[in-house]
């Protein structure tokens, strides 16, 4: 008789099977025999169950690679994905390579919040770097700060939040506003602004910020202030409220598709530079590719990031990005806040010598990175960042010359007193 | 009286700008006018035509000034004709592939022309990258004209308002004076009636789509001067475009014409004296009272029902 049975049996024997299985257990384990890592034990840098094994760490990637905000978040991707493929050639994180697993929120909120509990329950990532719009990052904050995770929010936003959960690594709006309106005003004298705005939440707030700022420390007087829906292409009317008003400063937060009509429109009505000064603080290298440099130079921004930065940091950085991304490729303000996000978790990571949030987060508050693009910055223990501020004017190539640069680094202040 | 002749200097300006927006409004509704209001077909990909219209003017800006910058001064008024053509011919290809299927189900076009738009969004995207570009203008176009003191007139606007002006009138004469607009007049009134004595619908209906879709193109080429070029460009001009149509009897190329241009005024007017959220909300208030009082628009061609 033929024996085979047996043999398939002796295959499948439960032994056999249980050995396997422990086998395959063995890296998750972090039993040291098959370990390749350079670091410490995992058991010892992971103790809440995150994704990471003896020779790797999944962190998450939350933009909008498609939809409308794709036009802002790329740049966000990218720098991300940079900073990140420069520390795994430095050998990682705790001696562990870093993985990436990009997630698109397709700018809809509601989408942004279901990839985040899909990165942090599922995936388990360490940290995400991620969101653009105020709008997303506050459809995804309940979801990090329920779920015990970690978020590195690049671009300047309006202030007025703080969560254990978040790293904002773009200015708040005071630091971004307060010392570009000082600048203004001791350069050309300005007493009288006329504020413009996109209506939303950044915008509205901001001009509240600036107006305050104006009126009781300036003691200027704010002649206009004007909110126009997102999207909305037709200025001329707004133009000759302006001519009509003669302030000596615009003060402009126009948005998106708008931002190209407004410029483009002021231009044809013959407001440039040479007749009109114009401060703006959402206008960097990135949206003056669909403006054209041609369209508004002259014009200043006010911003803690330009791409023409005279600094060794700055210089390989932009070398590294125009390597990967090519010759052509523009670097704003939000884009390298969001190259500081992967610098800023490694360091923490390392200082606390744990993946864990908790550790992270604690190890975080005062942490320095003097490599950054931008020169020196501050980690406060508010979770924002010590930064300075720039005055850029606007050039025909679409670049800025950096006019004029606050002496010290600001300190982060997302509830301003007499600001609300 | 200097205060009197600068208020004078805002006020000409002003209406100019009232004119101005009233050309824009009605170049990007005279393509959906022709759809909608000849064929019954709810085009919601009507600005993605718009944005190809776009991109078209900036791949031909880029070619020129690449090739022959010496050509650069001159290149926009091509560009216009390169627009109408490719936009042209991607209405064609879109009528032959899914519109034509769909012509006794229009709840279902306005869904497949929605599913089309965002196929075109993306494609843009994935074709011309997600940030907006921004075509090289001729300078001529861009500045502005100062036939006195104190009063510039954009030059960019007196282009599209000339624009708007040979669009319509050609788009009137087509209709009205022209063996193609019997045919389409005809096809509107009595489809059955008209395949009965001769009439090709089918051919009509294509040509309409697609010259409808080429006017949107020349539209997209045209904003380039005032506006942004990017994948999403074309539906920031949807919505106002579908007002005005409704507005003014979708039937009624006339109506499109007077819709366009009440609109125009009343935002233009309102805007001047308050914030632009509330010109806008004032005047989207003004439509819908009017609308329940004129269901059918401001005109409407009476037929036997």
């Amino acid at each position: 008789m033929a024996r085979k049975p047996e043999l398939n049996d002796d295959l499948i024997s439960p032994a056999r099977r249980r050995m396997a299985l422990a086998m395959a257990a063995l890296p998750l384990m972090g039993v040291p025999v098959l370990s390749r890592a350079a670091g410490p034990a995992t058991a010892t840098v992971n103790t809440t169950g995150l994704s990471v094994t003896d020779t790797e760490v999944v962190v998450g990637q939350l933009h909008s690679a498609t939809g409308t905000m794709a036009i802002s978040e790329t740049g966000s991707i990218q720098a991300e994905r940079l900073a990140i493929e420069q520390i795994n050639a430095m050998g990682g994180v705790l001696g562990r390579t870093i993985r990436v697993i990009q997630e698109d929120g397709a700018s809809d909120w509601p989408t942004f919040a279901e990839k985040a509990r899909k990165l942090l329950v599922s995936d388990k990532v360490a940290t995400v770097f991620g969101c653009w719009t105020s709008a997303s990052r506050k459809a995804v904050l309940p979801v990090f700060e329920k779920e015990n995770g970690l978020l590195y929010y690049p671009t300047f936003y309006e202030g007025l939040e703080q969560s254990k959960n978040v790293f904002y690594t773009g200015q708040e709006a005071t630091q971004q506003i307060l010392s570009g309106l000082d600048w203004i005003n001791r350069e050309t004298k300005a007493k009288t602004f006329y504020l413009i705005g996109s209506d939303y939440i950044w915008p509205r707030t901001s001009n509240k910020i600036a107006r305050k700022h104006i009126e009781n420390v300036l003691k200027g007087e704010v002649v206009g202030e004007d909110y126009y829906p997102l999207g909305h292409t037709q200025f001329g009317s707004l133009i000759n409220k302006i001519k009509l008003k003669k302030p000596d400063v615009i003060y402009a937060i126009v948005v998106g598709g708008s931002n190209v009509s407004f410029y483009k429109q002021l231009k044809a009505a013959g407001v440039t530079a040479a007749k009109q000064t114009l401060l703006t603080i959402s206008v960097t290298e990135d949206e003056l590719l669909g403006i054209g440099g041609e369209n508004a130079e002259g014009f200043y921004s006010c911003m803690k990031y330009f791409q023409s930065l005279d600094n060794p940091n700055n210089k390989k950085f932009v070398e590294a990005f125009k390597a990967k991304y090519g010759a052509n490729a523009v670097i704003g303000d939000v884009t390298q806040a969001a190259y500081l996000g992967p610098w800023l978790w490694k360091m923490a990571v390392e200082k606390a010598g744990s993946f864990d949030v908790d550790k992270v987060v604690a190890a975080s508050p005062d942490l320095e990175y003097k490599e950054a693009p931008e020169g020196y910055v501050k980690i406060d223990p508010n979770h924002h960042l010590w930064s300075k501020t720039r005055v850029g004017k606007i050039r025909r190539d679409g670049q800025f010359d950096v006019v004029y640069e606050t002496p010290e680094l600001i300190k982060p202040d997302p509830f301003p007193k007499g600001y609300q | 009286m200097e205060s009197l002749s600068e208020f004078g200097a805002i006020l000409l300006m002003q209406g100019f700008n009232g004119l101005s927006v009233f050309s824009v409004l009605l170049l990007m509704a005279l393509g959906l006018a022709l759809i909608f209001g000849q064929m019954g077909v709810i085009n919601m990909a009507h600005g993605e035509f718009l944005a190809v219209g776009a991109y078209t003017t900036y791949l031909l800006a880029t070619l020129v000034q690449t090739y022959v910058p010496a050509f650069a001064p001159y290149y926009f008024l091509f560009a216009v004709v390169a627009a109408f053509v490719v936009a042209f011919a991607l209405g064609w290809l879109v009528e032959w592939a899914m519109i034509r299927h769909l012509y006794r189900r229009p709840l279902d076009t306005l869904l497949a022309t929605w599913g089309l738009s965002l196929i075109m969004q993306q494609s843009l995207r994935s074709i011309f990258g997600p940030r907006e570009v921004s075509p090289e203008m001729p300078e001529w176009l861009m500045g502005s004209w100062q036939p006195m003191d104190g009063v510039d007139i954009p030059i960019n606007g007196l282009f599209v308002m000339v624009l708007t002006f040979l669009m319509t009138a050609g788009l009137i004469l087509a209709l009205f004076r022209s063996t193609w607009g019997l045919h389409v007049r005809a096809t509107v009134q009595n489809r059955a009636m008209s395949g009965a004595v001769g009439i090709d619908t089918r051919r009509v209906d294509r040509l309409t789509f697609a010259l409808g879709c080429g006017i949107a193109g020349i539209a997209g080429a045209a904003f380039t001067t005032i506006g942004a070029t990017g994948p999403t460009s074309g539906s920031l001009y949807i919505v106002d475009t579908f007002l005005t149509v409704v507005f003014g009897g979708a039937a009624s190329l006339l109506g499109t014409v007077a819709s366009a241009f009440l609109i125009a005024q009343t935002q233009s007017v309102s805007e001047f004296f308050m914030t632009g959220s509330m010109a806008k909300v004032l005047t989207l208030t003004g439509i819908v009272i009017i609308l329940m009082l004129r269901p059918q628009g401001l005109f409407s061609i009476k037929t036997r029902k």
